[in-house]
């Protein structure tokens, strides 16, 4: 399968301080992939290097095939976006945004957007200035999904919106993905939505990626485990690769691990050698997972807290 | 079709789907021959992504649950699993021992577990007897 989007080794600061320091993954056709971490992490950072609005220092970001540096007229034109900054013109009403829309993009769906809107109860003649911020976010996908986008890309769409209307910007997002080969690439801190519509998850905390995997897999590979020894933990904590987190309790610890996929068999071997009748692990919702591997002060450059 | 699923539970979205497919079955409220929601529907229904679904009635198809009929979608398969008899033995036994030792675990005895099982297959022939 081919990459639509993909990041390389991007950095990026701010007024001297770090921001990405080394951003690597890719979005396959069809994916969908989620991009998480706390405020600040450096999401919308990605997103404006993405789209050429912001210069990498190092590393490079593709979309479509394309350097970001330099996308073509056809390659934006193929991409919905539904971010903060996009334009959404206050002395406009919906039925003039569909009309300006339809007149400036030539793939623009005109019986989609006006199907779109009255299914979502947003009457063409409401001024955009009236809308509240959850209404906006909502035309604004119309908007960007009636273009027919290949790539949609959208920055914490979820922001803003109360659960009946999450649930309608859901179905929009589901209803796209029904045609085949579209991508989307979204940041989110509804994880409970992510986990309903997400392929692939990355976990952006110190600059780069401390998880990117399939969401399945990553419910499984950072696991909740009970080891039952009497030795003390600073004994033989150095020696289990992953952790994440040790708590100690009567006649054993229990412990948080991560495997990135190439220590678990490792992490396996060193529980062992502590309690030979080591019981299975228990998997982790989405959410407890992103605030294990988000926890704690954020060391640039490396996964805070996961020994090597 | 009436499945319920988990999002928040670590067990991955389509193995949920594809249980939940066979339970049904197996209770009779899916019957042999009936149709299944197409994939968009269901993805629709269940608000999930499609891929997910597409996954699912995969791997059902793959264990004979389900057959694809080009065109027309997906279908409760007549019951017959396309696996050997030898093949069908020992995944029962697979199953009946992990049962077994996960029951011994919980601190069941052998008689406990036994009327456990029975139980279990009692309910599930009265519920195939009840329904259309």
């Amino acid at each position: 399968m081919t990459d639509l989007i993909r990041f390389q080794d991007v950095t990026r600061s701010y007024r001297g301080q770090a921001v990405l320091t080394g951003l690597s993954f890719s979005v396959r056709q069809g994916e969908i992939y989620a991009l998480l971490g706390r405020n600040g992490a450096g999401k919308t950072t990605a997103f404006r290097i993405l789209l050429g609005e912001l210069l990498p220092h190092s590393g490079r970001a593709e979309l479509l095939g394309e350097s970001s540096e330099n996308l073509s007229a056809k390659t934006r034109s193929r991409v919905g976006l539904v971010t903060e900054g996009h334009p959404v013109y206050p002395f406009m009403s919906i039925g003039d945004l569909v009309e300006f829309e339809a007149g400036t993009q030539s793939t623009f769906d005109r019986a989609y957007a006006v199907a779109a809107l009255s299914r979502l109860h947003l009457p063409q003649a409401a001024s955009l200035r009236a809308l509240s911020r959850g209404q906006r976010s909502l035309v604004v996908l119309i908007m960007a999904l009636a273009t027919r986008p290949k790539v949609l890309l959208m920055d914490d769409p979820a922001m803003g919106l109360d659960a009946a209307m999450r649930r309608e910007f859901l179905d929009a997002m589901i209803e796209l993905l029904g045609e085949q080969g579209r991508s989307v690439l979204y940041s989110s801190h509804i994880l409970g939505d992510v986990e309903r519509v997400a392929d692939r998850v990355g976990i952006l905390h110190g600059g780069a990626l401390v998880a990117d995997m399939e969401l399945d897999q990553l419910k499984r590979r950072i696991s909740r485990r009970f080891v039952k020894t009497a030795r003390p933990a600073a004994e033989w904590q150095a020696s289990v690769p992953g952790l994440l987190r040790v708590q100690l309790e009567r006649g054993g610890a229990r412990l948080v691990l991560f495997d990135d996929g190439s220590r678990g068999e490792a992490i396996e071997r060193a529980l062992r050698a502590l309690d030979p009748a080591l019981p299975p692990a228990d998997g982790l919702s989405l959410e407890e997972a992103f605030l294990e591997l988000t926890a704690g002060p954020v060391v640039l450059g490396a996964a805070s807290g996961v020994n090597p | 079709m009436f499945l319920r699923i988990q999002p928040s539970s670590s067990d991955p979205l389509f193995e949920q789907i594809v249980f939940g497919v066979k339970r049904a079955v197996a209770s009779g409220e899916l019957a042999a021959g009936e149709r299944l929601d197409s994939v968009r529907d269901l993805a629709k229904q269940l608000a999930i992504n499609p891929n997910t679904v597409a996954k699912a009635y995969a791997e059902l198809e793959s264990q004979g649950v389900i057959v694809r009929r080009q065109g027309a979608g997906c279908f409760v398969a007549e019951r017959s699993s396309p696996l050997s008899d030898r093949e069908r033995n020992k995944r029962l036994s697979q199953l009946v021992e992990r049962l077994v030792i996960e029951a011994f675990h919980l601190d069941f005895s052998p008689p406990e577990i036994r009327a456990a099982v029975l139980a279990r297959l009692d309910l599930h022939a009265s519920d195939q007897g009840t329904s259309p």
